[in-house]
C-alpha cells in the first residue's frame, strides 16, 4: 500500500438503534479505511451491519439511530453535519447505488430528466443542451445503447439490469470521490449480474472512483474488491487483501464462510455449516461475538473483552485473539 | 410405511410435452392473451435422485414446479408421478397423489401460518389424511427429530424460529405425509451461506435415509451443483439442455448454458479474475412473442438462419447429455467466446 493518507478514514463508529426493547447495537466501534481509486468489500450475512455501517457515512439513517465516532473524506468530517452541510457532500464526494433500481428511480420522471436532475443539483452553471449531452455521456459509459434515445424514456421501459446501470450513471454523475455500492446486484439475474459487475469495473477504471462494495456474495468480491472487510453481528472480525482473506483466512468466521459455500467449479464431498446463529442485537455477549459458534472458543479467553484487530501479518487484521493457535491446529 | 410401498419400476417423474399457460389480464374492449410459461418439455426424474431445474427469472421453472402439486393445469401434455397422472387423478387416486408430491417453498416466512403452533402446523396433513390417529404427538417428535430441530419445541409458533429452522419446518410439514417426491422451490434462496449449508446437508441426508426423489428448482448454479445428479437448464419456456450434473457443468453444449455457467462469479479471487466470461447482450424477450425457431437465437452468437427457421431438437450427446443446438458444443472443443 502506497504511504498517501487514506481517502476514507473511519475510526470507531457506532450505531445504536432506541427501540421499545430498549438501545440496539448495530455497528460496533469500527474502524477502516478506503484508498483512493480502490475497492473495499465489506461481507457480511444479513444483520451485520454492513449496510447500517454504509449509511451512517453517507448520513442516511433514520432519526432513531444514534451514530458516534468519526468518518473522515479528504479529512473532512461526515458524521454530526447538518442534513443541508451533507447535501453538499452526498452524490458529489460520496455517491450511493442501491439494490433495488426500481425503488430508487422515480417512475413519473424520464431517465434524462433524473440524470439531469442528479447533475444539476450540484452544478448549476450548466445549459439543459449541456446537461443533456452529459446525460448521454453518462449513459454511454454504463454501457446502455443508443443512450440518445434511450434519454426520454421512463424507467418501466428499461429492463432490470439497464434500471441499475441507470442509477450507476446517476452516482458517477458528479464523479464522486467514492461510490458505496449496496449490494447492488443481488436482485439481478446471473447473466445481467455479470453485466452490471462489468460496468462497475469499466466506470472505476475510467473515472478513478474508489468503491465501497457490500455484499452477502463472496464470488463478487472475489473478483472485484482490493481489501476485504468482513463483518459479523456489526464488527470487524477480520480485513486484509482478498488473497489474505480467500486463501489465508484467520478467523474462525471467515473460515467457516469460505467452507459453507458451494462451488460452480466443482462438487463438494459435504459442505460444512457454521453451527447456530448469530447473537441476537439487543442481546450481544461480551467478549468474542462469534464465540457460541466456533469450535476454537475458549471459555476464559474469548469471554474477556476484545482488543482492537491486530496484524497477523502485513495489512491483515483479525479480532481472533486464538488466531495462532488455531493456525498451528489446522 | 404403508401401503404405498408397492414402488413399481417407474420414474419418480415423467414429464412429457408439457405446456402450461397463463392468460393476461383483457384490455379495454379486447382479449386477453395468452402467455406459455412452459412451452413443450420432457423430463424424466429416476427414483432417488435429484433433477436440478435451472434458469433465470420468468424462464418457467417455478411453473413446471407447480404443475407437478396441481396449483397449475397443464394445456397440454402429461406429468406422471410415480404412475399417477396428475392432471386427471380423482378421488382416492388424488389423495394418493398428495401423499405422493409435496411442494416445499422459498419463503418459509409466508409458507407457515403464523398463528399455528409447530404442533398444529405438523398435525394438519396427518388428520387430512388420517395418519398416525393414535400416536399423533408421537410423530410430530419423530419429524422434528427427522429434520434438525428440537421435539421439545413443539408448542412455540414459526416467529420463535430463525429462517433456516423454519425452512425446517417447512420441510418436516411436506414430510408429515411420508411423499416419495419432493418439490423443492428455491429451498435455500431466502438463506445466508452458513445457514443454508446445513438445510443442503439435511436435504442429503433425508434423500439417503428415506430414498425420496427430488425436483430442486433454483436459480443459484453453484447450489444446484452440489445437490443434484442430473441438472435441466430452462430458457423462455423450453428445456435447452439436460444432462448429468458433472457432465452439464464440466462440458456445456448449449450456448446458453455455456454464458449461464460463465456468469457465475466463483468465490476465488485467482480462478474469477482468470475466467472468461461470455456476456450476453440484450435482454430476455417477451415470452408473449417469443422468437421463432430456437427462443434463444436473438442473444446467441452462433445464430444462423437455421435457427429462426427450425426449432432445434435435443440432440444426443451421449450419456444421457441432450441439447437442444443446431450448433452444440462438443465435449472436446473449449467453450465458445463471446460475441
Amino acid at each position: 500500500m502506497t504511504p498517501t493518507p487514506p481517502l476514507l478514514a473511519v475510526e470507531d463508529l457506532t450505531v445504536r438503534y432506541r427501540t421499545d426493547a430498549g438501545p440496539v447495537t448495530a455497528v460496533d466501534n469500527l474502524s477502516f479505511e478506503v484508498a483512493a481509486g480502490s475497492t473495499l468489500g465489506i461481507v457480511g450475512e444479513s444483520g451485520s451491519g454492513k449496510t447500517a455501517a454504509s449509511m451512517a457515512l453517507m448520513g442516511l439513517l433514520p432519526r432513531t439511530a444514534e451514530v458516534t465516532g468519526s468518518a473522515r473524506l479528504h479529512g473532512q468530517e461526515l458524521l454530526g453535519r447538518p442534513d443541508s452541510a451533507m447535501r453538499d457532500i452526498r452524490g458529489r464526494r460520496i455517491a450511493v447505488i442501491f439494490q433495488d433500481a426500481l425503488s430508487a428511480l422515480n417512475p413519473m420522471m424520464t431517465i434524462g430528466a433524473q440524470l439531469a436532475e442528479a447533475v444539476r443539483v450540484h452544478d448549476r452553471s450548466r445549459s439543459a443542451g449541456e446537461l443533456r449531452e452529459r446525460a448521454v455521456e453518462l449513459l454511454d459509459l454504463v454501457g446502455i445503447p443508443s443512450p440518445a434515445a434511450r434519454l426520454d424514456q421512463y424507467p418501466h421501459e428499461y429492463s432490470g439490469g439497464m434500471r441499475q446501470r441507470a442509477l450507476i450513471a446517476m452516482g458517477i454523475a458528479n464523479d464522486p470521490d467514492i461510490l458505496v455500492a449496496d449490494e447492488p446486484t443481488t436482485a439481478l439475474d446471473v447473466t445481467v449480474q455479470a453485466q452490471v459487475l462489468d460496468v462497475i469495473r469499466r466506470v472505476q477504471e475510467r473515472t478513478g472512483t474508489a468503491v465501497l462494495l457490500i455484499t452477502h456474495d463472496l464470488g463478487v468480491v472475489a473478483g472485484l474488491a482490493d481489501r476485504i472487510m468482513v463483518m459479523y453481528a456489526g464488527a470487524k472480525l477480520e480485513e486484509g487483501g482478498v488473497e489474505q482473506i480467500f486463501y489465508r483466512p484467520a478467523h474462525p468466521y471467515t473460515r467457516g464462510l469460505l467452507a459453507a459455500l458451494p462451488r460452480i467449479d466443482r462438487r463438494l464431498a459435504r459442505l460444512e455449516p457454521i453451527p447456530g446463529q448469530p447473537p441476537q442485537p439487543h442481546d450481544r455477549p461480551g467478549g468474542c461475538l462469534f464465540r457460541a459458534r466456533c469450535r476454537h472458543a475458549d471459555p476464559d479467553r474469548c469471554t474477556r473483552p476484545l482488543p482492537a484487530p491486530a496484524e497477523v501479518s502485513a495489512g491483515h487484521l483479525t479480532s481472533c485473539v486464538r488466531v495462532h493457535e488455531i493456525a498451528s491446529a489446522g | 410405511m404403508t401401503a404405498t410401498t408397492t414402488a413399481p419400476p417407474v420414474p419418480a417423474l415423467e414429464i412429457r410435452g408439457l405446456v402450461a399457460e397463463y392468460r393476461t389480464r383483457r384490455r379495454l374492449g379486447g382479449r386477453g392473451r395468452t402467455v406459455q410459461a412452459v412451452a413443450g418439455v420432457d423430463l424424466t426424474l429416476a427414483q432417488g435422485h435429484t433433477l436440478g431445474l435451472v434458469g433465470e427469472t420468468g424462464c418457467g421453472k417455478s411453473t413446471l414446479g407447480r404443475t407437478l402439486v396441481r396449483l397449475v393445469r397443464p394445456a397440454a401434455g402429461s406429468v406422471h408421478a410415480e404412475g399417477i397422472d396428475v392432471a386427471g387423478a380423482k378421488g382416492v387416486r388424488l389423495r394418493q397423489l398428495h401423499r405422493t408430491v409435496q411442494l416445499v417453498f422459498q419463503d418459509p416466512y409466508a409458507s407457515l401460518n403464523p398463528r399455528m403452533s409447530v404442533r398444529a402446523l405438523l398435525a394438519e396433513p396427518l388428520k387430512v389424511h388420517g395418519l398416525h390417529v393414535r400416536r399423533r404427538e408421537e410423530r410430530i417428535r419423530e419429524l422434528l427429530d427427522l429434520v434438525g430441530l428440537d421435539p421439545a419445541h413443539a408448542g412455540r409458533y414459526p416467529y420463535q424460529f430463525s429462517g433456516g429452522q423454519r425452512q425446517r419446518l417447512g420441510i418436516a410439514r411436506a414430510l408429515a405425509v411420508e411423499p416419495r417426491i419432493l418439490v423443492l422451490d428455491e429451498p435455500v434462496s431466502a438463506l445466508d451461506v452458513s445457514v443454508q449449508a446445513g438445510v443442503i446437508n439435511l436435504l442429503d441426508d433425508l434423500q439417503r435415509d428415506l430414498g425420496l426423489s427430488y425436483l430442486f428448482i433454483a436459480h443459484d448454479l453453484s447450489v444446484v451443483r452440489q445437490i443434484s445428479d442430473e441438472v435441466a437448464v430452462m430458457y423462455l419456456g423450453r428445456i435447452v439442455e439436460h444432462g448429468p450434473a458433472e457432465q452439464l457443468y464440466d462440458h456445456p453444449a448449449h450456448p446458453y448454458t455455456q454464458a449461464l455457467l460463465s456468469a457465475v462469479p466463483v468465490p476465488d479471487p485467482r480462478v474469477e479474475r482468470a475466467r472468461k466470461r461470455i456476456v450476453l447482450t440484450g435482454d430476455v424477450p417477451s415470452p408473449l412473442s417469443p422468437p421463432s425457431g430456437c427462443r434463444f437465437r436473438t442473444r446467441c452468437w452462433k445464430a444462423t438462419d437455421r435457427c429462426a427457421a427450425v426449432a432445434p431438437p435435443a440432440v444426443d450427446l451421449g450419456g444421457g447429455h441432450t441439447a437442444a443446438c443446431h450448433y452444440p458444443a462438443l465435449a472436446d472443443t473449449p467453450a465458445g467466446n463471446g460475441a
